[in-house]
């Protein structure tokens, strides 16, 4: 795309983002709608009232409808950001600015992270201008330092954060660490985070065993909120990357009747007939493809191609929570192609897979008549690094595509061209 | 279409080449202890056949050849004719760029799996480390080396951390497989002094509550080394001048007491290194530049100047070139003002120097990604950044800010045939490296993969071979 036509873009955008009460219809478009209806070339999508009301070709503009031309640009659901700390997290090196990690030296299940999002935390502006709407905002687990009390194999709620600024979804999912990292959070053996987790959900079921207060694990409230998981298919949130670990984890959760995610999985591609017939997805970052840790010694490329291919359900996440970077997440799906998964799998693991495992399908993750308009124009093939988003909407909202750094972009683009940045 | 270099005068710099490197590697080894043992592979000549090649040079030939032989470019352009027994590679639909160069790596020295025994990156005993020379931590089994390979890097130089004001020597290296770093050792390429503005000294010493604490003790402790190194440069030269006097004077002259530190520094302040400095901020660049005039050396770049765009001018007119991420941003303060069009701002004013580096082991593998992202951000705003003027950004202009682009870094008759033959456009998020070649030799082949991995850690795993648990 040209200069000009970006530049006309933009002027549409700033003109559009108050609460456009006048339907839009964005038609010749590609539309990849992530649903049964699959893509539609040459098609169309109707906003009406913040929902998508029609989608397919040929629609006609209702009366009062701003009509936009895609020339044939691709339209998708607005993309998932992966799993981090998006919103509780300003600068990653200045530790006033972040809250994803809970360091009381107890176990926590019911410490709910999503009360800390931000909805204006920068990190949150620049994804969503790069077409993300969504996000799975989950708490960290780490040691403490320097003899400070640290977090636990379990470490808290997870929520469906969404980038247009209002808050965040229910809790969904709970974080549980039992690989290589929970060593330092469970006495220095991983093998003692499955005895606390087996402990604490043994407090959660009830009723309480003759043991003493100072036994317990869990807090009332703890028990509660862990106990839901045991009644509800709600995702638990193994992060796990060697084989022999990722079998355990799903062995663990099988006996213990918990719906398991897998997060990390670098090693998930040599356990996939297991998580095919168990049904457990793997939420996984596709430029994993070195051993970082000796938990991921058979780390590869292949991983998400060979995953789909024995029937496994993947998405995307990259692999430090860290908010800054998520915008990378679509070029790792670009890469994951590169690397031998279809394309169509690909996009989906940005958008339907992340949105169902996560049960925010309702509102996030396709393209579907009745559905909020979450969804984004681009200014060619979405998983390309060169592609750009052109148009965005979230809530049915026209989005602003300006951001902190698009105003520091603009103030020194001027002095660049008058030859006078010095 | 021609070459815009078969002319004459390219003929001429060609054989005048040759000449020039034996000199360069002969003063090298006289004055390094550690010499480079690199010897390059034995390769049969190769064509590589109607392909669409950027020079590197800011010239795109389509449907042209690249002949290599000897382990260098012979030439480049239409219709060029396979010597005997040359291995002819069909290049239609392909695309041909030298060697992928880059500048900032911690391959082998924080390698892969991170953990502490192999944890040698840092030398953060002390702020000043100018003694220590980061080929001596360089573990060659890093399996980084192999997949930043697949991604076309034929060139690389390895730094000593940030964590001190003057962390010690760098060193440059071929991407080849080796069982000492010797063997990999870019043959006559300066060392480069690693030096590090900003937060990094500020918050490992200050934590400890020994100086520097702060930004103005950053740049005191730099100064005070400086002033160091010119005492030391002082008493070389008395020293020497006693000795050539003769007599009396020269059989007294006692030479200054060894120091590695100084040596180091000195050889700086003569020329003979250049600095290569981490500083992310604006402000924080323009004041090592005053430094650098303050003591006469030269720096070569800024590594992770998220800033730059705010000083392109500056840093043009100073001949200093920007090495930057295509769009890292915000995980410390000093990287807070990272903007994705900042590699095309410094790209775009005159004599501008834009460099793309990594830092990283996965961003080491796809800097041709990192490229087209900002290729692509430079666009959206008005740039005109043609796929042969943004390849310069991973070889010709990273090939001169380490001082090796009289012999690499571009596909000109003479040089290093480090070559990297694209499955198409390389600025793509799908395209893949082929074949990759180093001094002519094929070193990375996509369809005929290794029998058994290249890194010694990667032999024999039951993880990486796939075995089901």
């Amino acid at each position: 795309m040209n200069v000009r036509i970006l530049a006309a873009c933009g002027a549409l955008f700033l003109a559009a983002t108050s609460a456009g009460a006048a339907p839009v219809l964005l038609k010749n478009g590609v539309i990849h709608t992530e649903s049964a209806r699959g893509t539609l070339e040459g098609g169309s999508v109707l906003i009406s009232g913040g929902r998508i009301t029609a989608i397919g070709r040929d629609l006609a503009a209702p009366p009062g409808a701003e009509v936009i031309d895609l020339k044939g640009r691709p339209v998708t659901p607005a993309l998932f950001g992966g799993v981090g700390f998006l919103g509780v997290s300003e600068v990653e090196l200045e530790s006033s600015t972040n809250d994803g990690t809970l360091k009381l030296g107890q176990m926590r299940p019911e410490f709910d992270l999503a009360l800390a999002f931000n909805p204006d935390s920068m990190p949150v502006g620049v994804a969503r201008v790069e077409g993300i709407g969504f996000a799975l905002l989950a708490p960290g687990a780490e040691p403490g330092r320097k003899g400070a009390p640290g977090s636990s194999v379990l470490a808290g709620l997870a929520s469906v954060v969404r980038l247009d600024g209002r808050k965040p979804r229910a809790p969904v999912a709970l974080a549980v660490s039992v690989g290589e990292d929970a060593g330092p959070l469970a006495g220095e053996s991983r093998a003692a985070a499955y005895m606390l987790l087996a402990q604490a959900l043994e407090e959660a079921r009830g009723p309480l065993q003759a043991t003493t207060p100072e036994q317990r694990l869990l807090t009332p409230a703890g028990r509660r909120v862990l106990k839901s998981f045991t009644v509800e298919p709600k995702p638990v949130l193994f992060e796990v990357d060697r084989a022999a670990d990722i079998r355990a984890a799903v062995e663990f959760a099988e006996k213990e009747q918990l719906k398991a995610v897998i997060f990390g999985g670098a090693e998930a591609w040599r356990v996939a007939p297991l998580l095919a017939r168990t049904q457990v997805p793997v939420v996984l970052d596709p430029l994993d493809d070195l051993p970082e840790q000796f938990d991921q010694i058979g780390a590869t490329l292949e991983n998400a191609k060979r995953l789909n291919a024995a029937g496994v359900t993947v998405a995307f996440s990259l692999r430090q929570p860290a908010p800054h970077d998520i915008r990378k997440l679509r070029q790792a799906a670009g890469n994951a192609v590169a690397h031998g998964l279809p394309w169509d799998a690909a996009l989906a693991a940005l958008t339907s897979v992340p949105a169902k495992v996560f049960r925010a399908a309702g509102e996030f993750g396709s393209l579907e008549v009745g559905r909020p308009a979450n969804l984004v124009v681009w200014s060619g093939d979405p998983l390309e690094v060169t592609s750009l988003v052109d148009a965005e909407w979230l809530d049915g909202q026209r989005q602003s595509l300006r951001t902190r750094q698009t105003e520091l972009r603009d103030r020194y683009l001027a002095k660049v061209r008058a030859g006078s940045a010095r | 279409m021609r070459s815009t270099y078969s002319g004459a005068a390219w003929r001429a710099a060609a054989l005048a080449l040759p000449a020039l490197v034996v000199t360069t590697f002969a003063l090298a080894a006289a004055n390094d202890p550690y010499p480079s043992t690199y010897a390059p592979a034995a390769s049969a000549p190769v064509l590589i056949r109607g392909a669409t090649v950027l020079t590197g040079t800011g010239t795109r030939l389509d449907n042209a050849d690249v002949l290599i032989v000897d382990g260098k470019i012979a030439a480049v352009g239409a219709n060029l004719t396979a010597p005997a027994g040359a291995r002819v590679v069909e290049g239609r639909g392909r695309w041909v760029t030298p060697g992928l160069i880059d500048v900032h790596s911690h391959l082998g020295v924080y390698p892969s799996p991170q953990v502490s025994g192999n944890s040698d990156g840092n030398e953060a005993t002390a702020p000043v480390t100018a003694n220590v020379w980061a080929e001596h931590s360089v573990w060659p089994v890093d399996p980084g080396f192999d997949t930043a390979l697949a991604g076309g890097i034929t060139t690389l130089e390895i730094l000593p951390g940030s964590a001190n004001l003057i962390g010690g020597r760098s060193v440059v290296l071929k991407n080849v497989p080796a069982v000492t770093y010797q063997a990999m050792k870019f043959p006559g390429a300066p060392q480069g002094l690693k030096m590090a503005c900003g937060e990094n000294p500020k918050r490992v010493y200050g934590g400890r509550n020994v100086a520097p604490s702060t930004r103005m003790g950053n740049v005191a402790g730099y100064r005070a080394q400086w002033i160091e190194a010119q005492e030391y440069l002082r008493d070389l030269a008395a020293y020497e001048a006693k000795i050539k006097a003769g007599g009396k004077a020269a059989e007294d002259a006692k030479p200054p007491k060894r120091d590695l530190r100084l040596e180091t520094l000195a050889a700086v302040l003569k020329g003979e290194i250049p600095v290569q400095m981490h500083c992310y901020r604006a402000d924080e660049m323009a004041i090592m530049l005053d430094m650098s005039r303050e003591f006469g050396f030269r720096i070569a770049a800024f590594h992770h100047a998220v800033e730059a765009y705010k000083i392109a001018n500056l840093l043009a007119e100073h001949g200093v070139c920007a090495a930057m991420w295509a769009d890292w941003w915000g995980f410390k303060m000093e990287a807070n003002d990272g903007i994705q069009e900042n590699i095309a701002l410094v790209d775009a004013v005159p004599n501008g120097c834009a460099i793309v580096h990594s830092d990283s082991e996965e961003g080491i593998q796809r800097l041709n990604q990192e490229a087209a992202k900002a290729i692509a951000r430079g666009r959206a705003v008005g740039f005109d950044i043609p796929p042969e003027r943004a390849i310069r950004w991973l070889t010709q202009n990273p090939a001169r800010a380490l001082g090796i682009d009289a012999r690499t870094g571009t596909l000109e008759p003479g040089k290093m045939a480090d070559v990297v033959l694209w499955n198409r456009d390389p600025f793509s998020v799908y395209a893949l490296a082929d074949e990759v070649y180093i001094d002519g030799a094929l070193q990375y082949d996509r369809a005929h993969p290794p029998a058994a991995p290249r890194s010694d850690f990667m032999l024999g795993q039951p993880a990486a071979a796939g075995v089901v648990p």
